[in-house]
């Protein structure tokens, strides 16, 4: 099991200062509300973990905070620069500052593990070659991954596919990394590897780290602090321990993985089973 | 009898959104050329694929497609007598219309279809977004090029299509029928002007435009296709392209034909 980094980190979290804020942020797919009145801050070099269950809007929340969305009403604070107003330019430079892993690895199909990882070097730098082939070598070193790189991404496990789009995430030194579902399809052992990996980057490049996931044992493993989000709402904010005492039921039934208690009304039941039967 | 009337109002309003959608999609691509860094090698590549790689299609059509015709006409032109026009009228017909029609249609059997999908799949795998979040344009970095190597390739594919069409004919006549081998290449001569070939690349210019901004617009979108998902909605849009393709290209075909002819 990794060193549940939350107990030490106290402190430094408290110090930290705010690196993202979100503010009163609501957002819809069409009618549907996904998101409600949420407030949250991710403070610098904290490991943020966003928790809840499957359609809590947890996903929807990391696509608002990469500008991959715009909400519905509220804002998105990154550096005090609004990202839900901010200009394609400004986008484009804050992107720079940002890594994302997502949860398939997203790489591209057409090109080999190596000159996936590549990529962002040979869009925004001027490196050489040669520069650019260490820097790949280096970064696919650190994710185990040394001997992959002139791979296709087909030729990957599920495993490895995620280590290479974290390699290519984190590339280009980034302030900020987001990382969604790192535990989601992964055998026991790859996913505490993998948040090992989460907590090496955080200490060796001193990196600001947001992951989205469900999985309870992985998040405690890895986060300063945890948002459990329910239905579109911010439940509680916490740290691990301040979870774990949290009474909420909504909280407390993530934790324990009780059922929801499914409410059925009978002659409603009945009535929507028989619509058109007549 | 108003469900019905309601039903084809929401499909004529859907069929609008989507002519808008793919609208500002064209408009976003086409300025997307112009941005920096330009992909040369993707570009070589789109090239390969969709040039280089759809040659033995286009050789195997052209050539039958002239044998086919030259056939026809000899048995039309033997009963007016003038079985020596037989070359003007297989290249004038391979010129004006059937090279670049046929040509097109090969073209959205073989890349229409693939890169909807491709692009489609990249949807589904979230690999725009992965783009977007390293501040890489998706337009500029996997459309810019496909779309530079369409208006590349097609009109070239067409003119080697035409060019085997000829040669196809030139087969039949001459080695079949037995007619004159310079008397058909006579004919082909005094027969074309530069209207003929200008019709031939201004209509291949524009049916490449239409098929790769309809397929990879489709692909794109596919996140937007109702009541679908995954495999089943890559399977379907890449349908839809195909057929849009086809449709329109044949549409276009008309209208510049009415107006270059």
């Amino acid at each position: 099991m990794p060193e549940n980094s939350n107990q030490s980190s106290d402190t430094e979290v408290l110090d930290a200062s705010v690196l993202i804020e979100v503010s009163h942020l609501s957002s819809s797919y069409g009618e549907r509300q996904v998101l409600k009145d949420i407030n949250l801050s991710v403070n610098q070099g904290e490991i943020l973990v966003i928790m809840g269950g499957s359609g809590s809007g947890k996903s929807t929340l990391l696509r608002n905070m990469l500008g991959l969305m715009k909400p519905s009403s509220g804002e998105i604070l990154f550096e005090g620069m609004n990202i839900c107003h901010a200009t394609r330019t400004e986008l484009l430079k804050l992107r720079r500052s940002m890594g994302v892993a997502f949860q398939g690895g997203a790489l591209l199909s057409s090109l080999s593990v190596g000159d996936n990882i590549k990529l962002p070097l040979r869009q925004h730098t001027d490196l050489d070659e040669n520069t650019i082939s260490i820097m790949a070598r280096l970064k696919l070193e650190l994710m185990s991954l040394a001997n992959f790189e002139d791979l296709m991404p087909s030729e990957l496990s599920g495993g490895m596919l995620k280590r290479a789009g974290l390699a290519r995430a984190v590339i280009m030194d980034p302030k900020i990394l987001f990382f969604d579902e790192p535990s989601a399809g992964l055998d026991p052992v790859t996913s505490v590897e993998l948040d090992q990996l989460i907590l090496q980057l955080r200490t060796a490049m001193s990196m600001t780290i947001v992951v989205v996931t469900h999985e309870l044992e992985s998040a405690f493993a890895i986060a300063d602090r945890i948002a459990v989000l329910f239905d579109g709402e911010l439940v509680i904010t916490g740290t691990v321990d301040e979870i774990r005492a949290c009474k909420d039921e909504r909280v407390s039934n993530l934790i324990n993985r009780t059922p929801r208690e499914v409410q059925v009304d009978a002659e409603k039941y009945l009535s929507r089973l028989t619509k058109g039967a007549d | 009898m108003f469900a019905q009337i309601e039903m084809l109002g929401a499909k004529a309003i859907r069929s609008f959104e989507e002519l808008g959608r793919l609208s500002l999609f064209l408009i976003t691509v086409v300025s997307n050329i112009f941005t920096r860094p330009f992909g040369f090698n993707d570009l070589v590549k789109q090239i390969a694929f969709i040039g280089a790689r759809s040659m033995p299609i286009i050789l195997l059509s052209g050539l039958f497609t002239g044998m086919v015709l030259a056939l026809q006409f000899y048995d039309v032109l033997a009963r007016f007598g003038s079985v020596d026009l037989m070359g003007s009228a297989v290249s004038l017909s391979l010129i004006q219309e059937l090279g670049p029609v046929m040509t097109a249609l090969m073209i959205i059997a073989r890349v229409g279809s693939a890169t909807c999908a491709e692009i489609a799949i990249m949807r589904n795998e979230q690999q725009f977004d992965a783009l977007t979040c390293m501040a890489v344009s998706p337009y500029r970095y996997v459309m810019v090029p496909r779309f530079l190597a369409a208006l590349i390739s097609v009109p070239l594919l067409t003119a080697i299509f035409n060019l085997i069409g000829i040669a196809g004919g030139y087969i039949v006549g001459v080695f079949i029928k037995g007619l004159s081998g310079t008397a058909y290449m006579q004919t082909i001569i005094d027969t074309i002007t530069w209207s003929d070939l200008k019709m031939s690349i201004v209509k291949s210019f524009i049916f490449a435009i239409i098929i790769i901004w309809i397929s990879m617009g489709k692909g794109f979108f596919v996140h937007l296709e109702k009541g679908v998902s995954g495999a089943e909605a890559v399977g379907r849009v890449t349908t839809k392209a195909v057929v849009a393709s086809a449709i329109s290209m044949l549409f276009a075909d008309y209208i510049a034909s009415s107006f270059l002819i």
